[in-house]
């Protein structure tokens, strides 16, 4: 009974429009010619697999999100401890370090647009000051950087996100465990893996399947980053599935968020199966 | 003795190297914040000159004046904050109680509803985008807050769901079962034990819903108009047909985040609060 509030909603909200997506997806559903609109079946899929932009995106996808997440991950645990020490200003320095994850994502990619522009980014003037570049590099312009570009772009967003996850957790971590490490002599590493990292382990768990979904998702960062250019270097395929449905495209967008999201699935049962274990053991 | 001195030397070292990687970190994270600011008090000249400055030779904030007298940017404040704050009301309480059932309870469909759960946030927003705007122009409410509230509340639900059920499952059952050999019954046990150690996590919890609200950008173009747009659209908007007005958009950006700043370092106190008061001390 507990559930019923969550479920009302989620109903209500989410499956109806889910349902309506997955009839659109077997109709070629544009509204640039809405007298046209009829089931063509499988039509979409079938055109959906002949894309090459489809299979890039989706490679596109892959690297953005394991590139993505997993330096969000060490940079944010790695931030997560050493704000979990004792010093002066603590609170001062946890506030201020999770500032980037209260930013909205348009302006995060607007700011950052700013930082890397070729002409008066900032970015180019330190590398140039440090000596590494003698001319400045359009780094969103040019195929070779844009794509790392916006990967470092996501990287900085999503630190925040992990520390202060991470740091949550680390509080429930009872004190004699780690007595118990130093009874038994442990150096600091062997008390990083024996003790943080286990009893951290549903929260690590379930805050790394959190973001691949976010970040595999997320269309804000790179769309006011590159709009998904230069041709095409930048576009994952939540961002195709985006400038899909802004083209009106409605029918192929969402045969391919479908698809974007099957995949995640793929990704995700094993990880649920895990977690479905890992809770009747402790039962 | 050498050895003491050795250990010392060891643990100061270590300290030091913590300090510098904390500090490195720092500044890669607060960088673009102060390279926003610098821009947003530099006179256009400057902005486009040929040599990058990094402190303007005349800082001005006609920008942020103009942003309050011309672009009327306080309602767009307000209107995030309204929308922000009920989303995270509603999507806590909600999650809450659904997070502890998951937790505690093993019931069938469990798994199912779970996954159900999870599986929503899998599907790209731009895919619930066009239909949920048909189903809130129909019930009369499009172009309203409540539109809004309701569309984050889809994704904000579940994501708060499995959040807490992961803090949940850290803290050991055994707390609530000894309280309720003690004579309390499940809500008292609740309210008593869980709750209180729980509110670090339900702050941090609450704190990403409250985020996730105020920064969306993609529904908030699709469900206001001019009368309740929300931030990240009026952000958006000082972009023209003829590029980016660079000053505008930085001092709209610094004006953004500091209301948030300011929230942020109040819900930390309460952490660290919540955290030495309800923590697991054995």
């Amino acid at each position: 009974m507990l559930l019923a509030p969550a479920l009302a909603t989620i109903l209500a909200v989410v499956f109806i429009p889910v349902i309506n997506a997955v009839l659109m997806s077997f109709q070629n559903y544009d509204l640039r010619r809405p007298s046209q609109i009829r089931f063509i079946g499988l039509g979409n899929y079938i055109a959906v697999f002949k894309d090459p932009l489809f299979w890039q995106a989706l490679l596109k996808t892959v690297i953005w999100v394991s590139a993505g997440v997993g330096f969000q991950f060490v940079f944010g645990f790695m931030l997560a401890l050493l704000l979990n020490r004792h010093f002066f200003g603590r609170g001062f320095f946890r506030s201020i370090s999770l500032i980037p994850w209260v930013t909205p994502g348009v302006l995060i990619g607007l700011m950052w647009r700013w930082i890397f522009d070729g002409n008066y980014g900032v970015l180019n003037d330190l590398l140039s000051k440090l000596g590494l570049i003698e001319n400045n590099i359009p780094f969103l312009a040019q195929q070779s950087t844009a794509f790392p570009a916006v990967i470092l772009t996501i990287i900085w967003q999503g630190i925040p996100f992990f520390a202060l996850m991470l740091l949550a957790g680390l509080q429930g971590i009872p004190e004699e465990l780690y007595d118990a490490a130093d009874v038994d002599g442990a150096s600091l590493i062997q008390r990083f893996f024996m003790v943080t990292v286990p009893s951290l382990k549903n929260t690590i768990f379930i805050t790394t399947m959190l973001r691949i979904i976010w970040v595999a998702n997320s269309v804000d960062v790179i769309f006011n980053l590159t709009e998904g250019g230069p041709a095409y270097s930048t576009q994952t395929l939540s961002v195709y599935v985006f400038n899909k449905g802004n083209a009106l495209n409605l029918g192929y967008a969402s045969t391919m968020a479908i698809l974007l999201a099957l995949a995640l699935s793929s990704v995700a049962i094993p990880y649920l199966k895990k977690l479905f274990k890992s809770q009747e053991e402790a039962l | 003795m050498r050895n003491e001195r050795m250990l010392r030397l060891q643990r100061v070292l270590r300290r030091l190297l913590g300090n510098i990687l904390l500090a490195a970190l720092l500044v890669f994270l607060l960088f673009p914040f102060y390279w926003t600011f610098v821009t947003s008090i530099k006179p256009e000249k400057e902005l486009y000159a040929s040599v990058v400055t990094y402190w303007p030779k005349a800082p001005t904030f006609t920008s942020y004046t103009r942003l309050f007298t011309e672009y009327n940017f306080l309602k767009p404040m307000l209107n995030s904050l309204l929308v922000a704050f009920f989303t995270t009301v509603i999507s806590l309480t909600v999650s809450l109680l659904a997070a502890y059932a998951f937790s505690r309870y093993r019931f069938r469909g469990r798994k199912f509803f779970m996954t159900l759960f999870l599986t929503n946030n899998m599907f790209p927003t731009v895919l619930l985008l066009i239909p949920l705007f048909a189903i809130m122009r129909k019930a009369g409410i499009l172009y309203t807050p409540t539109a809004l509230i309701l569309s984050y509340t889809t994704f904000t639900i579940p994501f708060s769901i499995w959040l807490l059920n992961g803090y949940l499952d850290d803290l050991p059952r055994s707390l609530e079962e000894a309280a309720m050999v003690d004579g309390a019954n499940r809500a008292q046990a609740f309210l008593k034990i869980i709750f209180p150690m729980l509110v670090p996590c339900i702050i941090a919890t609450g704190a990403y819903v409250f985020m996730t609200a105020w920064n969306e950008y993609t529904f908030a173009v699709m469900f206001t108009n001019e009368r309740n747009r929300t931030i990240p659209v009026a952000l958006k908007n000082f972009i023209g047909q003829l590029g980016v007005e660079w000053g505008m958009l930085t001092a709209g950006g610094i004006i953004t985040i500091i209301p948030v700043c300011i929230l942020f370092f109040f819900a930390q106190k309460r952490l660290v609060e919540g955290l030495t008061a309800g923590a697991v001390k054995g």
